[in-house]
């Protein structure tokens, strides 16, 4: 075990993946010598020379679509997109093809061995450019894989289960906790299986589920809500397609009550997807209306960055409102 | 920073001069004459008679397959079709200067690659009838074609995805250390997509060896060159990225197979990327939906009609003495019986089982795929009559 912060762990994920694999390649706008405008590629070109790690032109959609041939041809390919904010450029590549590769040929060709990494969310002074949270776009699309890891530990046992995953996978990356989050994290070569969701703290009031660096809001707010005497579960979902409808429903089976918390605006966010299941599976559990505490349908503001995010405040008083009810 | 790509070896003016389109003349390729004699050069020089014998088999296969398809389609048995009438010395002849462990990624007028490296007629079929031997299984129009064995990258409807994907895919053969490279396949119409720009720049900066192979046929559709682009065609472009680029007469099989040729050596050795322009007409509608009467004169066609590749080809064996025209009439007799004969066939042939319908999704279908199946199933149970490609095979299921 070394301490590391997320973003040694994903370096240390990108180290492992490459040093067991000689077809894995990772690429992307300044991730050479530079290491990546966070760092999460520092060495790599050193380690492994100039033609396994390299900068490409700044072109996202070239980049995905560079992705897609060389993954199909049989190479692991491990793509960076800068921030998230960026990854619209390639949304035909990514919706049309790298999704869809291995349905319309039959299972002849796949993009099964191409991993995009991408830096998303908000609190780092970005604005409604370097904040965004676009999960939802892409869990509408049938053969991607979403995941997102809340702390080291989970960022490299989840990265490199992604980068061996036989399908493609959109590795989100809360910037946010990039150097904030700090952990043990194992040195040797471990996977988190993908598509499970994570219970990390068990209770019997309400079920608060979020992903990524909401995780911690959601622990926040529980600690105030447990000072109240309400006994909060907490789920982290970890991968958002497909995602883990069993311990979700599971939980909300138990406590009768379900808060879903999302950086991204609240209308057609993934929270709704969720709700709209649990209603389904558990409608007779159910002793409140599921709670969504979600970004404003707002684009990412700046200077009121503080009032837009769903905070723990803003969860505390959601989930007094919820067993209130 | 290398010095070239930013500010040294940069002549100095003191006159404000703009540098006007045509400053750069980029001459065609041409080795075969309108009338079929050829010039002197040793570009084609490995275009043996057995070689030429089988590229004009394969274009008049071709034509044959077209015709017979369109009909097919006007006869509503299948769906849709497209045509490459007036381009099948510019596909052709590329495929035949290349090997077969090259991958070709193509846009969807190039089934005359396919035909030359050995798709069948039944293999042809199966596709555009979606039946359950069609290797993409029924999930794509007819033409999106595929083919691992023989390495034909699957068809994918979104113009210019393909190219920068082959950028990718050339720099896997160039890392596996194979030698073979890509070539990629696309129209003047598609090269105005980002994704042109995007896998151009790219292979160039990434030195990927592949063939970038435009066939500027006049048309996107309706949309004539002229209101595409305003440079000098799509070979222009190349020298803006830093590749080696060469235009040729796109109807002239001889200069195609030659230009082809030198792209695929100068691509594997120097490992880079080359831009072939081929100057050509789609003869053929855009595809069985569309009507070129609205945007096109007859006497254009007419004019095109004359330099039809196969005519000019065949007046070039003829001076050789390599064409038989007893053979290749008979040959087009065989092939067009060949073609009715499996379309035939085909037809008979079912879709494939419902459970499909969940597969290839994923590596294996996850649970929520596997849930809405049997909600699907339960469903066709309930209406048979209401999806009877299906329901007779799910009732014990």
């Amino acid at each position: 075990m070394t301490k590391m912060n997320m973003l040694q762990a994903v370096n240390n994920a990108l180290i492992t993946a490459m040093e067991q694999d000689k077809s894995a390649m990772v690429f992307g706008e300044d991730v050479g010598h530079f290491g990546g405008v966070f760092r999460a590629t520092s060495n790599l070109q050193e380690k492994f020379g100039k033609a396994r790690c390299f900068n490409t032109p700044l072109t996202e959609q070239g980049i995905i679509g560079f992705a897609n041939g060389l993954a199909s041809q049989g190479s692991t390919a491990i793509a960076e997109i800068q921030f998230a904010d960026y990854i619209f450029p390639a949304f035909d590549q990514i919706v049309n093809e790298t999704a869809k590769f291995r349905y319309r040929s039959g299972g002849q060709f796949t993009c099964g061995s191409l991993t995009i990494r991408t830096p998303y969310g908000g609190g780092i002074a970005g604005g409604l450019y370097h904040s965004q949270s676009p999960e939802a776009f892409f869990a509408h699309i049938p053969g991607m894989k979403i995941v997102v890891p809340r702390n080291p530990y989970q960022a490299k046992g989840l990265l490199l289960a992604s980068i061996r995953d036989d399908n493609p996978v959109l590795f989100m990356e809360p910037k946010r906790l990039y150097r904030a989050s700090v952990g043990e994290v194992p040195e040797e070569d471990y996977e988190l299986t993908l598509g499970k969701a994570d219970v990390i703290k068990e209770g019997s009031d309400i079920t608060l589920l979020a992903w990524g660096a909401q995780v911690e809001i959601l622990e926040k707010a529980a600690d105030m809500a447990d000072a109240d005497g309400i006994s909060c579960e907490i789920i982290d979902l970890r991968s958002i397609l497909p995602w883990d409808v069993e311990t979700v429903c599971e939980s909300v089976a138990k406590t009768g009550r379900l808060l879903i918390n999302h950086e991204a605006p609240q209308t057609g966010g993934f929270a709704s997807e969720i709700a709209a299941t649990v209603q389904d599976k558990c409608f007779l559990n159910l002793e409140s209306p599921i709670a969504r505490v979600c970004g404003l349908d707002t684009p990412y503001p700046l200077a009121h960055e503080k009032e837009y995010m769903p905070d723990h405040l803003k969860t505390y008083e959601a989930i007094k409102r919820s067993v209130n009810y | 920073m290398k010095d070239r790509n930013h500010l040294s070896d940069i002549g100095i003016a003191h006159d404000v001069k703009m540098i006007s389109n045509g400053l750069v003349d980029i001459p065609m390729l041409q080795l075969l004459s309108p009338d079929g004699v050829a010039h002197d050069s040793d570009g084609y020089a490995e275009l043996d008679q057995d070689k030429s014998e089988k590229i004009l088999q394969t274009m008049h296969y071709i034509r044959i397959l077209d015709e017979r398809m369109i009909a097919a389609q006007r006869q509503g048995r299948i769906s849709f079709y497209l045509a490459c009438t007036g381009e099948e010395a510019a596909t052709i002849g590329s495929a035949a200067a290349l090997e077969p462990e090259d991958m070709i990624m193509s846009q969807y007028r190039e089934q005359g690659t396919l035909a030359y490296r050995g798709y069948t007629t039944k293999q042809f079929m199966d596709q555009m009838f979606s039946n359950q031997k069609d290797p993409n299984k029924g999930r794509q129009m007819p033409i999106h074609y595929g083919d691992k064995a023989l390495n034909f990258m699957t068809i994918s409807s979104p113009l210019g995805t393909q190219i920068p994907q082959a950028s990718g895919y050339a720099y896997g053969q160039k890392m596996a250390g194979v030698d073979a490279l890509t070539i990629c396949y696309f129209g003047e119409g598609a090269a105005s997509e980002g994704d042109f720009h995007a896998g151009l720049n790219m292979a160039a900066v990434l030195n990927c060896p592949v063939i970038f192979f435009c066939r500027n046929n006049g048309y996107a559709i309706s949309t004539p060159a002229e209101e595409q682009f305003a440079g000098d065609g799509i070979a222009s472009r190349g020298i803006g990225y830093g590749i080696k680029t060469i235009r040729v007469d796109g109807n002239d099989v001889l200069a195609v197979f030659a230009a082809t040729k030198k792209a695929r050596e100068i691509a594997l050795k120097e490992q880079c990327p080359v831009l072939i322009e081929a100057m050509t007409y789609r003869l053929a509608a855009h595809s069985t939906s569309d009507d070129p009467t609205g945007y096109r004169s007859k006497e254009e066609e007419a004019k095109w009609r004359e330099k039809d590749p196969i005519l000019r080809f065949e007046k070039w064996l003829k001076s050789k003495n390599w064409f038989n025209e007893e053979a290749i009439k008979q040959f087009a007799v065989e092939s067009r019986q060949e073609v009715l004969q499996t379309l035939k066939q085909v037809e008979k042939e079912p879709v494939n089982h419902i459970d499909d319908i969940i597969e290839d999704v994923y590596d294996t279908p996850p649970w929520h795929l596997k849930e809405q199946l049997q909600s699907l199933k339960q469903h066709i149970r309930q209406y048979p009559e209401a999806y009877p490609k299906t329901s007779g095979r799910i009732k014990n299921d």
